[in-house]
C-alpha cells in the first residue's frame, strides 16, 4: 500500500518538475510545480513528519505560488518563452551537467550510509509523543534562538518587500505613478514624440521632468 | 512506520533537485527560473526528511522548518525584484538584465 502511493506519488512529483521546466508558459509552469509540493507533501506524511506536510501544503503550494501566479498574473508577463538559445550549445551542456549531477549524487548515495549518532535532538519514533509535539519540543528548547531569529528574518523580508515593489522608489508621489502608466504614442503623453522608447518613460529615475510639466 | 526504504525517497529527491538544476540552467524567464530554485530547496527538504527517518532524528524536522521559512523569505524578496525588473525593462528573459555586464 505504502509502495503504490510512492510509486504514485513519485511519479507525480517528477512528472511536476519535468513540466516546471518544460512548460512554455509561466502559468503552465506553476502550476506543474503546485503538483510537485504536493507530492513532497505526501512523501512528509508517508515519512511521519506530519507537521512539516501541512506547513508544505499551506506555505508552499498555498501562498507561494500564489504568490508567483499574483506576479504572472498582474504583470501580464504570459507570454510564451522566446526559444532561441543566445549562448551556442547551452542547453545540450546544461543536459549533460545535469546528468552528470545526478550521476554523481546517486554515486554517493549508493556509497555512502547515514551514521552519525542517532536521535541528538530527540527521537522520532520513541514513546507515544505525536510529531507536532516531537518538532515543537525541539524548536522551543534547544532551537529557540534561531526560531526567534527567523521572525526578524521575516520582518525585514516583509519591509524590502515594499522597498522594492515601490513604483519609482522613495519620493514617489501618486501623479508620478499615473504619468508611468501612459503609453508614449498615447496623446496624453507628455514626454514627448515616437523617438523616445517605452523604456524611457518606464524608468523613473532616468528622465526626470521637472513638476510643472507633468499633467 | 513506513516499509519503503529511504534510499527510494533520496532517489526521487535527486531526481527532483537534478531536473531543477537543469532547469535553471535551460531557462531564460526570470519567473521560472525561480520556479526551479524552489524546486531544488523542495528536493533538499526531502532529504532532510528522509535522514531525519532514518537516523530518527527530529533534528532534520526542524531544519526544514527553518528551510521553510528561509524559503518564504526569499521568494518574497526575489519577486519584488522580479516585480520591479520587469516594470522597469519589457523583456521577460534573464539576458535582458544584464546592466553589470555579466
Amino acid at each position: 500500500m505504502e509502495w503504490a502511493v510512492f510509486v504514485v506519488f513519485a511519479v507525480a512529483a517528477i512528472g511536476g518538475a519535468g513540466g516546471v521546466v518544460l512548460a512554455r508558459k509561466p502559468v503552465h509552469a506553476a502550476l506543474s510545480l503546485v503538483l510537485t509540493l504536493f507530492s513532497v507533501a505526501v512523501f512528509f506524511v508517508l515519512e511521519g513528519a506530519h507537521f512539516l506536510a501541512a506547513v508544505q501544503v499551506i506555505v508552499y503550494a498555498g501562498a507561494i505560488v500564489i504568490l508567483f501566479l499574483f506576479v504572472i498574473m498582474l504583470l501580464g508577463i504570459d507570454q510564451e518563452d522566446v526559444l532561441d538559445e543566445p549562448l551556442r550549445g547551452q542547453r545540450p551542456v546544461a543536459i549533460l551537467a545535469g546528468v552528470a549531477l545526478f550521476a554523481g549524487l546517486l554515486l554517493v548515495a549508493k556509497i555512502l550510509q547515514p551514521t552519525g549518532a542517532p536521535a541528538q535532538r530527540g527521537s522520532l519514533t520513541q514513546g507515544d509523543v505525536p510529531n507536532v509535539e516531537r518538532l515543537a519540543r525541539s524548536l522551543f528548547t534547544d532551537f529557540l534562538w534561531p526560531f526567534e531569529i527567523t521572525s526578524a528574518l521575516l520582518v525585514i523580508a516583509v519591509v524590502g518587500a515594499i522597498v522594492l515593489a515601490r513604483r519609482g522608489g522613495p519620493g514617489t508621489t501618486l501623479d508620478d505613478e499615473r504619468e508611468m502608466d501612459i503609453e508614449p504614442g498615447d496623446p496624453r503623453h507628455v514626454g514627448g514624440g515616437s523617438d523616445e522608447g517605452p523604456e524611457a518613460v518606464l524608468i523613473p529615475g532616468d528622465t526626470p521632468e521637472p513638476p510643472g510639466e507633468q499633467e | 512506520m513506513t516499509n519503503v526504504p529511504g534510499a527510494w525517497y533520496l532517489t526521487v529527491a535527486a531526481v527532483i533537485f537534478c531536473i531543477g538544476a537543469v532547469g535553471l540552467l535551460v531557462r531564460r524567464n526570470a519567473l521560472v527560473m525561480f520556479m526551479c530554485v524552489e524546486l531544488m530547496l523542495n528536493a533538499v527538504n526531502l532529504t532532510f526528511v528522509t535522514f531525519a527517518r532514518m537516523l530518527d532524528d527530529i533534528g532534520g524536522q526542524v531544519f526544514v522548518f527553518f528551510t521553510l521559512v528561509v524559503a518564504a523569505a526569499e521568494v518574497v524578496i526575489g519577486l519584488a525584484l522580479i516585480v520591479s525588473i520587469f516594470r522597469r525593462r519589457q523583456g521577460a528573459t534573464a539576458d535582458d538584465i544584464s546592466l553589470l555586464r555579466g
